[in-house]
């Protein structure tokens, strides 16, 4: 043979790790020395998670009501019967009385809950127009076609577009306190300043730029969705609040995910009831407009304070402390598998 | 006898239509005909010899390629999805969900097959645009192959390869003859001539007659038939028949004949061998077929789910469009159009589960796994700088299957190279002086001029022996070497060529000359030796052929002393019986014997007789009377020698060596261990093929060893027992008490297909007159009959069934059951079409994976199995049902870079430098690579469900309106990007095992052959954990979402999509972790890499950068963002993985360590009960004996000898009475170089050519 060590054929292939497959690999076996630690830390872990977020969830209160008013339920009830029937419903309010025994810790929130409300729905979801919501000039004469039919209101172009916007929650509440029974109800701050994203409200919603220091002529030439009763740059007062950029909007844009969900309304935690709310009455006056009973919808208001974890959520620490329990379980079931099969293992080899 | 050649003579009859015209020197005829081609187009009836077997060309590459891959029912699937999400109304996706993977995946394929073609386009240019000498005008010029038209005359030189199929019109040998050798075409290195007809050669003796000759050719269509051919020719009003021995083949090599002219008759594709070499088409693995079938039921199930879907959603529509006032569904349409529009959009939305980039990724995974066997340094021939190269890249995992390995004998197990090993000389063994391998340090053979360097043996006793002229045996064991074969010789730069029909004579002349006895030259009736530097000649007086039946062949010469004396060498057996006297050294001589076929060599009896001058006057007569009869002659003519031979002395033992290749023992028991069955098929003779299967192993002395007779009475007793309707599976019970093999020939096998072609109905009646379509056809019938009774002979098969099932199908079915039992089988004498079709009968009725292995253009059709192809074409008279029950061709052929040319290699899926490289190919490379795509395909096909199966839970949160429940771009870069690279990972580099305790433990192996790894089963399981994932991912985070609140609500539909994919994208990269068992660098690396692409897309995605390019694309602005920076949502997809990973780790680790245990004991269960019941009639004499002794089957020159049409130097008289009568001695003139004309046509020659004999009339001549 003529070849010398040293002589590499024209064709010969790279003597690598990497093509002759030998790199240095590290075979995870499922050994006892793995598996086991594994499985009892990480059942620790979770029981420990587990604990601490049942605990803290059963910590925090909340406080539900209905308000739909179904027959004979509240005052609300007149409500819901007189806007039976009749789209848009015909402004109404009513009221929900409740007391307080005890300090209700803050901050405290109030959210409204819809339930039966498909916001997930395809054709609902996508009926908007996001270029329009951030503010640009020629989305808001051209709303997408998405929108339709809620795209043009008699050949103005609607704004904001589509069924989404068109739909927005027009309940509102104040909340009244009565520390002494006979004492006048005093009006409860309601902060609604931060109740959107954070990043919705500072960057994915923009109002289209002011034509002469004004919102309203900047939407000039735009019809307000056929449900709303105001123009969008009527919203509300404030001039940071309106417009595309009203939280209240913002936050109802952000559609849900189920049929049942929560909205943030306000935040407690001004004044006197930073530190929650004390005990004594309280009514929470409703202007009621927005119909739920055509679609068997039910209305909410809940009061809830929050934890380190967000609100009220027994089941994420239920889950866990079952995770964790089971983790352990196995764990224990897997020693006594390993010692079995170990003697076993042993009595073999003794045999051989 | 005749029976063997039925099955091509009843085809003859009846397809061969004499419409081919060939006019000398007339191109302008040829080019007026045209054929009916596709449509209106008309191609030429005669096409040029140019080959073209790329598919594409610069402008029809797009359209084409398109075309073809738009024929594959996915992409066409797609191709609809995409269209389908052009439409506003149903559009539930982005476009780019879809767009994007169907791109990659159409430019991925394109450029592959780019790739291949230009391949293709570069070795058919290479191919055409070889020179050959062409006539043009009045002289010869160089032209290159593919100017080459019908009706060219070509010249052609020594060592050229025959551009077309020719007709020889003239050669410079003497009798018109011009050797050429067939390795090439039917992988047989030894030399055959092909002879002109008489009246072209001695007329056309010049360019310029040769531009003159107007000769018309006609013969049959272009046909597949190597050797057969019909025609005559036509030229001054005189019709000359025609037949093979007159035509060159293309690809046949012209050998020790300096000049040659042919007419072109075949070009291009009408020549034999383009013929043969069957379509090209797409072979597909059990996996690949598999996986679509599963894309299919995906599919199926998608179309069905949307269907469910969109009912839902009719159910609940009513009321969700009259309530559900805000919805904006009110605009018009009716509640059954909306549904149907629902269906569309779910299967839209649900189309993402067909996994599209499952199709990318396994090709990627089938080229990397092919670059690892290239790039595989183990595999790599150094001496020949061959590395191993998967030429096929889509047949990787098959490569793990395989349960049948046929190969090639000559040049894949053998090296083809014979030498001479050992002698026994009266009594006593010379080995090698340099057993070890180490040379000599001068070269022994140095006094003597003729030595031949090639010849290895050296023993210095037997030399010195031989010098001093000693021992009267050793004198006479050379000279009988050297006188008692049928070499030619030939002068070459004052060297003395030998030409061997068969290497081994090659090799014992060559021995012969190194000590000495040097064979210089030979005519018709002497042969001149030089014995230690004197010139002998030897008058012969008669050459006794060799035959399969005699055994051996004899030399009776004159010396010239004067003294007559018989040379016989031959097989033990014949010898043993002839001899005068049985004594001491005979016995001794007889132990040895037995030792050199213990050591598998090849052994060849050496004897001789002097013989009385009146015994000689005697015989003479009656041989001469005999050799002219005219019935009955080749009886009357054994018979004669026969006589002859008697009474004969030992002389010795010769025992050559047929070189294996390396490593062949030992790759071969480890296939065997692996589970897989070994074939032999080889075109050599029963007793070589028979020793080299001790020499490999493959047989063992305690193997029961089936020849055809006892196949044939296996098959009969099974036939009756049939038809008694007992069991069946008794009849071949026995098959399991003991290690079997068999032995069987082509013949055996034409006699077996022959049955299968007389098979009258169906196939008969069928218009397609194709021969290889009937074969096949045949066996499709066969097939189906077959699989309708199941594979095992069980006695499930009813009696109506039974009753369609001819004898001979049941009789077929039964034999290739038989074989398959046998631990090897060897079929030997079977040419390459029967080696094709005996691929095709195991594949048929075993459903097996086989590989068959080969080095030469014989093996071609093995390794393509490629006429299979042909019957696609015709109409199937059956119907599709019978398709669809056949597996198609799906074999790995593996083509060896050998010896034999590259035909092989250009055919095969595989080519590798050695035989022994097949054994890592198969039970590494296959190994892994089968392991790899199973492992791959489940885990792909459980992410897949995993993660995107959510989206039917949400339907039912969302009122059936087809939300989808991830983010579009999660959608369209999840397949492609965030859980692409470790499943990539896995195809690619993942080792359960590494390479080494591969090859230990060969039987590892088996969990492919029995499909363990990937299956239904498996598939189920991989389905029902992906279910099993998606549910908890969904309800455990919706549940969790339902009555959070707060800031920190995920209740928001964007937050919930990312909650989820993430949630499902962290739970299956924990779970390729978890399946992953070769953990490296580049693996943490490919999971960083998805897990990256993810965070870095997502956020890319979702900045606000994009959104406000393009607000409606990039709506979920900073929700990634939002959901990380909250702890809650990071307990929630912490639970999710922990639910999803933690049982699935459980019930692997209970599995793995309860497997332990119990797999012990199926290994201690192994050893099989062992019964004793061998049926009676097999029982026989042990084989104390393996004689291989060492012919070619061929006909040699034998003939060629005897009537002196090749010999150039004649001497003596011309007494030889072994010419037939039409001989007759004055014809025997003269040949030499000069006047190389002669004027006698010898029809004997053409009339008995070997390719045209049946197997079994083939006479071995020496």
């Amino acid at each position: 043979m003529t070849w010398s060590a040293a002589a590499r054929g024209l064709h010969q292939p790279d003597n690598t790790a990497f093509t002759q497959q030998r790199l240095p690999a590290w075979q995870p076996l499922l050994s006892a020395g793995i598996a086991l630690p594994l499985f009892f830390c990480a059942g620790l872990a979770f029981l420990g998670l587990g604990l601490g977020l049942y605990y803290s969830s059963n910590a925090i209160q909340e406080l539900e009501h209905d308000y739909t008013g179904d027959a004979g339920a509240g005052s609300c009830a007149a409500c819901a019967a007189q806007g039976q029937g009749r789209a848009p419903p015909p402004p109404c309010s009513c009221a929900w009385h409740f007391t307080l025994p005890e300090l209700f810790p803050g901050p405290v929130y109030l959210y409204y809950e819809l339930t039966g409300f498909y916001q997930n729905n395809r054709r609902y979801g996508v009926s908007r127009d996001d270029a329009q919501l951030s503010g640009l000039p020629g989305a808001l004469r051209r709303p997408a076609n998405e929108c339709a039919p809620y795209q043009f209101s008699g050949g103005l172009p609607v704004a904001p577009c589509g069924a989404v916007a068109n739909s927005l929650f027009n309940d509102t509440f104040s909340l009244w306190h009565q520390r002494r029974p006979g004492a006048p109800y005093v009006e409860v701050p309601l902060d609604r300043a931060a109740i959107a994203w954070w990043t919705d409200y500072h960057v994915k919603f923009r109002n289209p730029p002011l034509v002469n220091g004004s919102l309203a002529l900047a939407f000039r030439g735009t019809a307000p969705p056929p449900n709303w009763r105001r123009p969008v740059y009527e919203l509300s007062p404030d001039p940071n609040n309106t417009g595309f950029v009203n939280q209240d909007f913002v936050v109802w844009m952000r559609t849900a995910a189920l049929p049942t969900f929560r909205k943030l309304y306000a935040r407690i935690r001004q004044g006197n009831y930073s530190a929650g709310l004390p005990s004594g009455a309280y009514r929470v006056d409703i202007a009621y407009n927005y119909p739920v009973r055509a679609f068997g919808g039910h209305k909410l208001l809940v009061f809830s304070n929050i934890s380190w974890m967000g609100g009220k959520n027994p089941f994420l620490g239920i889950a866990y402390l079952v995770v964790g329990s089971l983790c352990i379980v196995v764990g224990f079931v897997m020693l006594a598998v390993y010692i079995r099969f170990q003697d076993q293992d042993d009595d073999d080899n003794d045999d051989e | 006898m005749g029976r063997a050649t039925t099955g091509e003579d009843l085809q003859d009859n009846k397809d061969t239509a004499f419409t081919w015209e060939v006019k000398a020197n007339n191109a302008a005829y040829h080019q007026q005909f045209r054929e009916k081609g596709f449509l209106c187009w008309r191609r030429r009836k005669y096409q040029t010899n140019g080959i073209h077997t790329a598919k594409y060309s610069i402008f029809s590459f797009l359209p084409l390629n398109l075309y073809e891959q738009f024929h594959r029912v996915s992409n066409l699937y797609f191709l609809l999805i995409v269209i389908l999400q052009s439409i506003p109304e149903i559009s539930t996706l982005p476009w780019i969900t879809l767009f994007i993977p169907l791109l990659c995946l159409l430019l991925i394929r394109a450029t592959r097959d780019l790739v291949d073609d230009i391949g293709r386009h570069r070795s058919d240019r290479i191919i055409n645009n070889r020179p050959c000498q062409m006539l043009i005008g009045k002289s010869f010029k160089w032209r290159k192959w593919k100017d080459l038209c019908v009706g060219d005359v070509v010249c052609l030189t020594r060592d050229s390869i025959v551009p077309a199929d020719l007709l020889l019109l003239a050669s410079t040998e003497p009798s018109s003859l011009c050797y050429v050798e067939t390795a090439d075409i039917d992988g047989e290195t030894s030399l055959k001539f092909r002879q002109a007809l008489a009246v072209t050669h001695y007329e056309l003796i010049s360019a310029k007659t040769m531009a003159a000759f107007n000769g018309t050719v006609i013969c049959e269509d272009p046909n597949s038939r190597m050797h057969q051919f019909v025609g005559s020719l036509e030229w001054k009003s005189k019709t000359y028949a025609l037949d093979i021995g007159n035509l060159l083949l293309r690809g046949s090599k012209i050998r020790n004949t300096d000049a040659c002219y042919g007419l072109v008759i075949y070009a291009g594709f009408d020549t034999k061998i383009m013929k043969n070499c069957g379509d090209i088409h797409l072979k597909r693995t059990k996996i690949d077929l598999f996986m679509n079938k599963l894309v299919v039921l995906i599919f199926l199930s998608t179309v069905v789910v949307s269907l469910l879907l969109s009912l839902g959603f009719w159910l609940q529509g009513r009321e969700m469009k009259d309530k559900h006032h805000y919805v904006s569904i009110s605009h018009g349409k009716g509640l059954f159009v909306e549904s149907i529009l629902i269906f569309w959009a779910f299967f839209i939305l649900l189309s993402v589960m067909v996994p599209m980039a499952m199709f990318i990724i396994s090709e990627f995974i089938y080229l990397g796994n092919s670059a690892f066997i290239n790039w595989d340094l183990q595999m790599y021939y150094e001496p020949h700088d061959v590395p191993a190269k998967a030429r096929s890249t889509s047949l990787n995992d098959y490569l793990g299957q395989v349960q049948y390995v046929f190969s090639d004998k000559t040049g894949t197990l053998t090296q083809n190279v014979m030498s001479f090993k050992k002698c026994c000389i009266g009594g006593r063994v010379y080995g090698p002086d340099n057993e070890d391998g180490t040379c000599p340090k001068e070269n022994p053979y140095q006094w003597n001029e003729f030595a031949d360097g090639k010849l290895s043996f050296f023993n210095e006793e037997l030399l010195g022996i031989v010098r001093n002229k000693r021992d009267k045996v050793v004198q006479e064991f050379w000279r009988l070497l050297a006188i008692c074969h049928t070499v030619m010789v030939q002068e070459k730069d004052n060297q003395l060529l030998y030409q061997a029909a068969s290497p081994d004579e090659e090799a014992l002349v060559t021995a012969a000359r190194n000590f000495g006895y040097v064979f210089l030259s030979r005519t018709q009736n002497s042969i001149t030796l030089v014995e230690l530097g004197e010139e002998r000649v030897y008058e012969v007086l008669a050459l006794m052929d060799f035959n399969s039946d005699r055994k051996r062949m004899s030399v009776l010469v004159r010396t010239p002393e004067g003294s007559i004396c018989l040379y016989t060498k031959g097989a033990d057996t014949v010898i043993f019986e002839r001899l005068y006297k049985r004594g001491v050294m005979e016995a001794n001589t007889e132990k040895i014997l037995s030792a050199f076929t213990e050591q598998t060599l090849r052994t060849l009896c050496l004897a001789y007789k002097e013989v009385e001058e009146h015994t000689y006057q005697q015989w003479q007569p009656r041989h001469e009377a005999a050799s002219v009869q005219l019935q009955d002659r080749a009886r009357a003519l054994q018979q004669v020698y026969s006589d002859m031979e008697q009474g004969l002395q030992l002389l010795g033992v010769t025992a050559i060596e047929d070189k294996l290749q390396d490593g062949v023992p030992d790759t071969i028991s480890s296939l065997k261990k692996g589970n897989m069955k070994v074939w032999v098929l080889t075109g050599d003779k029963q007793e070589t093929a028979v020793n080299i299967g001790f020499a490999c192993q493959l047989l063992t002395d305690n193997m029961l060893i089936l020849e055809a007779r006892d196949v044939n009475i296996i098959l009969d007793s099974y036939g009756e027992q049939n038809k008694m309707v007992q069991t069946p599976k008794r009849s071949l019970r026995f098959q399991l008490q003991n290690e079997v093999a068999m032995v069987i020939s082509g013949e055996f096998l034409d006699h077996l297909l022959v049955s299968l072609r007389k098979e009258p109905r169906a196939v008969i009646q069928s218009e397609v007159e194709d021969k290889a379509w009937q074969e096949m056809s045949a066996i499709r019938r066969f097939s189906m009959m077959w699989w309708s009774l199941g594979t095992s002979l069980s006695t499930r098969g009813s009696k109506g069934k039974r009753k369609q099932e001819s004898p001979e199908a049941r009789r077929e079915r039964a034999f290739v059951e038989l074989a398959s039992r046998c631990q090897a089988v060897i079929c030997c004498r079977v040419t390459p079409k029967q080696k094709a079709l005996i691929v095709a009968l195991v594949k048929k009725y075993q459903k097996a994976v086989t590989l068959a292995i080969g080095d030469g253009a014989n093996d071609v059709n093995m390794i393509k199995s490629g006429w299979l192809g042909v019957g696609r074409g015709g109409a199937d008279p059956r119907g599709p049902r019978s398709r669809s029950a056949l597996p198609t061709a799906a074999d790995i052929g593996v083509g060896l870079a050998g010896q034999e040319g590259m035909q092989a290699v250009q055919n095969s899926d595989y080519a590798l430098g050695q035989f022994c490289f097949l054994q890592r190919l198969l039970l590494v490379h296959g190994r892994w690579s089968y392991l790899r795509i199973c492992k791959f395909l489940r885990y792909f096909f459980y992410k897949t469900v995993a993660s995107l199966v959510g989206q039917i839970w949400f339907a039912f949160y969302s009122g059936f309106s087809a939300q989808p429940l991830y983010e579009g771009w999660f959608l369209a870069l999840f397949n492609l990007l965030y859980s692409t690279v470790p499943v990539l990972y896995i195809g690619l580099f993942e080792q359960d095992v590494s390479d080494a305790q591969s090859l230990k433990m060969p039987e590892l192996y088996m969990a492919g052959q029995k499909n363990e790894l990937f299956n239904y089963w498996v598939f189920s399981k991989a389905i029902a954990q992906g279910l099993f994932t998606s549910l908890v991912t969904f309800f455990l985070s919706m549940w969790i979402i339902r009555d959070t609140a707060g800031p920190n609500s995920l209740g928001d539909y964007q937050s919930f999509a990312v909650v989820v994919a993430l949630s499902s994208l962290l739970s299956i990269t924990i779970e390729v972790m978890l399946v992953v068992k070769y953990w490296t660098l580049l693996f943490l690396g490919t999971v960083l890499f998805s897990l990256g692409s993810y965070f870095i897309l997502t956020y890319a995605t979702q900045s606000l950068w994009a959104y406000r390019l393009v607000p409606k694309t990039f709506p979920f602005l900073y929700v990634l963002h939002n959901v990380l920076s909250k702890a809650p949502f990071l307990l929630v997809v912490l639970l999710n993985i922990a639910v999803n990973t933690l049982p699935i780790l459980a019930l692997r680790i209970f599995r793995h360590v309860l497997k332990k245990p119990r797999f012990r004991e199926e290994v201690e269960a192994a050893p099989s009960e062992v019964s004793e019941e061998p049926l009676p009639q097999l029982r026989r004499e042990s084989r104390i004996r393996r004689s291989s002794y060492a012919f070619s089957h061929r006909e040699g020159y034998g003939n060629l000898i005897t009537q002196g049409t090749s010999l150039r130097r004649p001497r003596g008289d011309n007494s030889d009475t072994n010419v037939p009568s039409g001989f007759l001695p004055d014809e025997v003139e003269e040949a030499l170089p000069s006047t190389p004309r002669e004027p006698r046509k010898i029809s004997f020659l053409t009339a008995r050519w070997p390719g045209q004999a049946v197997p079994g009339q083939l006479v071995v001549v020496c």
